[in-house]
């Protein structure tokens, strides 16, 4: 409750802020504003104090929800047809590459060709990482190819993302060919069940 | 440290070239400045700069009468106390051993030693404790029965801890993820790593168990339904129950000190971002909003703040943020790089974490942030309730095993492996 109000009010204050200045730069900072409509913005009371952002990037647009794990439950999981779909990730990074896009490109043609159709995207690292940064570090992959897929217009109820960390390598091997297998997300087709 | 170091250098040449105490040479050296200032029309200097010179005057003296840097308390900077044991056999005095080496202490002869440690288990452990240094003082002079030797030992030994002014961790508990293959289970063991019960039997990913303070409960992560979700379990009865099962994946809970809520990472709402709820599930609220990771979030003693692991720039780093919401804040680690699953000591002083450079260490940082201290090879800390020993895991071969390390003294102690696991990782100590 007390973030909401306060959330509410960050937001007013940054399309205040960015209404005033112009989009000439980032606010730094909330500061109140001159002007009747400041004085409009509800006070909440209990909020914490603001303090410097320590230059620590927030985004206030947050990202599009997942479905709930029940949706697809019952749905016919298929972990071959998108095999050769499986994207590679560079050390440490969720960025998907230039060259990888192509293959989330095919998964996409196929959902819009299927459309009952739902997918499950498995993000994956390689060992060099402690085991719960590996395991954000695997769901911001899978969360990062769903948005792609969102992009190409496949709806955001239909992707259901599951971070492995490195619990399921690809190869067991410790050096970099096997790394390079394991940095990456895979894409489960799930079908619904027949009527 | 490095001022220390510095002090003592100047010291040192100051000696050869002049052939004065250090003391008058820095009175020298300031009046000097003293002097100029002077002349330059600033005769309210000259008592700031008397006052500079009497305090310098005053911490030369101390530094030539002390050594200050091996009395400078904190991780990695004491030595450790020397104990004499004498009269126990067999496991008996393997356990006393094993429990004073990770609490800071150190065996020599009894000349040597300050604490004298004397006793016998024939039958029943009865243990003596005093202190040689002062007056030969009696600090625990007792008799035990009951139980197993094992437990008699430890018993002793935090009887003998807490005459010494130090929270008892002897006969704690940690809970830890147990591996064979590609599965894992959860399990909980004496802090030594003996008396290990398998918790779960998913046959799938766990990971993360967080245990509730001063009760036996836990939070973990399990994939038994295909998912990454956060289960709640009583230890004592068994039963257990789904608390969090959102859409994307459900990771890492905290329980915070008062056991009154749950800090998490999940990916509901698009982005791995860190949440907060009560601990029975209700009232879940999102504290940060930013589209790269967060991770591992661990809690102040207080309960009000929670520091996680995040990324700034492309730069990971260690940052709290209020239990009710508000701006994140940085916790820097000066000296080292990538930190990563940071735990709050229970007296509030510090935090633990893992840095990653080509391999992972344990380290230290003031809980304000600061200079970080590396203390050992290895992942994952977690502080007992002394806030001195850690349990943290240790890379031995593709495999983990778990580590004790007494952060003072930087004395390090493999726990024993009685869970039939292959590979044990993650450890949370029940505080």
């Amino acid at each position: 409750m007390k973030l909401t109000d306060f959330t509410k009010l960050l937001v007013l204050g940054l399309v205040l802020t960015v209404a005033v200045s112009g989009c000439r730069k980032k606010p730094g900072q909330i500061t109140p504003l001159p002007g009747s409509r400041a004085g409009n913005v509800p006070d909440s009371g209990n909020a914490p104090p603001l303090t410097d952002n320590s230059g620590i990037k927030t985004d206030t647009t947050g990202g599009f929800p997942l479905p709930n794990p029940e949706d697809h439950s019952k749905y016919t999981k298929d972990a071959e047809i998108f095999k050769a779909d499986t994207v590679h990730f560079d050390f440490d990074s969720s960025v998907v590459k230039a060259g990888e896009k192509s293959k989330v490109g095919a998964v996409a043609d196929y959902l819009k060709a299927n459309s009952m159709d739902a997918v499950e995207i498995d993000g994956h690292c390689d060992e060099r990482g402690t085991e719960e940064y590996n395991r954000s570090l695997g769901e911001r992959r899978a969360l990062a190819l769903r948005e792609q897929l969102i992009s190409l217009g496949i709806e955001p109820n239909k992707i259901d993302t599951v971070s492995f960390g490195k619990d399921r390598p690809a190869d067991p091997g410790h050096d970099e060919s096997a790394w390079k297998q394991n940095r990456r997300g895979e894409f489960i087709l799930e079908t619904p069940p027949v009527r | 440290m490095k001022k220390l170091s510095y002090l003592t250098r100047t010291f040192n040449t100051g000696k050869q070239r002049l052939g004065a105490p250090a003391s008058r040479r820095r009175v020298c050296t300031l009046s000097d400045l003293g002097t100029r200032r002077r002349d330059a029309g600033a005769p309210r200097i000259t008592l700031a700069v008397l006052f500079c010179v009497a305090l310098l005057g005053v911490s030369a003296f101390s530094q030539e009468n002390t050594i200050s840097i091996d009395k400078e308390r904190g991780p990695g900077r004491e030595r450790p106390i020397l104990v004499s044991m004498t009269g126990f056999t067999g496991e008996a005095a393997q356990v006393l051993q094993f429990d004073l080496y990770v609490q800071g202490f150190a065996f020599t002869n009894a000349e040597a030693a300050q604490y004298l440690i004397s006793g016998s288990n024939n039958g029943n452990l009865q243990g003596r404790a005093t202190d040689r240094i002062n007056n030969q003082r009696t600090l625990v002079a007792k008799a035990y029965s009951g139980a197993s030797v094992r437990r008699q030992a430890h018993a002793f030994v935090d009887d003998f801890v807490q005459a010494l002014s130090r929270k008892p961790i002897a006969q704690t508990k940690i809970a830890f993820k147990g591996q064979n293959g590609s599965n894992g289970e959860i399990f909980i063991s004496d802090f030594d790593g003996f008396n290990a019960q398998q918790v779960t039997k998913d046959n799938s990913i766990v990971a993360a168990p967080s245990m509730v303070p001063g009760h036996l409960a836990m939070y973990y992560t399990s994939y038994k339904l295909n998912h990454a979700d956060i289960f709640y379990q009583n230890l004592s009865t068994g039963a257990r129950r789904i608390f969090a099962r959102y859409g994307g994946s459900n990771m890492s809970p905290a329980v915070s000190p008062d056991g009154g809520k749950v800090a998490m990472i999940l990916s509901k709402d698009g982005w791995t971002d860190l949440y907060v709820c009560n601990a029975d599930g209700t009232d879940l609220l999102r504290l940060t909003k930013s589209p790269q990771d967060e991770s591992s979030p661990c809690w102040s003693p207080d309960s009000q703040w929670i520091c996680y692991a995040s990324k700034d720039k492309e730069r990971r780093s260690l940052s709290k943020i209020h239990v009710s919401g508000g701006q994140p804040q940085r916790i820097p680690t000066n000296l080292v790089g990538n930190p990563t699953e940071p735990d709050w000591s229970p007296d509030g002083k510090w935090i633990a974490f893992t840095s990653q450079s080509r391999d992972f260490a344990i380290c230290v940082v003031p809980a304000v942030g600061g200079d970080a201290t590396v203390l050992a090879a290895g992942e994952d800390p977690s502080w007992a309730p002394n806030s001195r020993t850690l349990v943290f895991a240790r890379r031995h071969g593709g495999q983990y095993v778990l580590s004790l390390l007494d952060a003072p003294t930087k004395q390090v102690k493999d726990v024993s492996r009685t869970s039939g696991s292959s590979s044990q990782s993650q450890p949370s100590w029940a505080r």
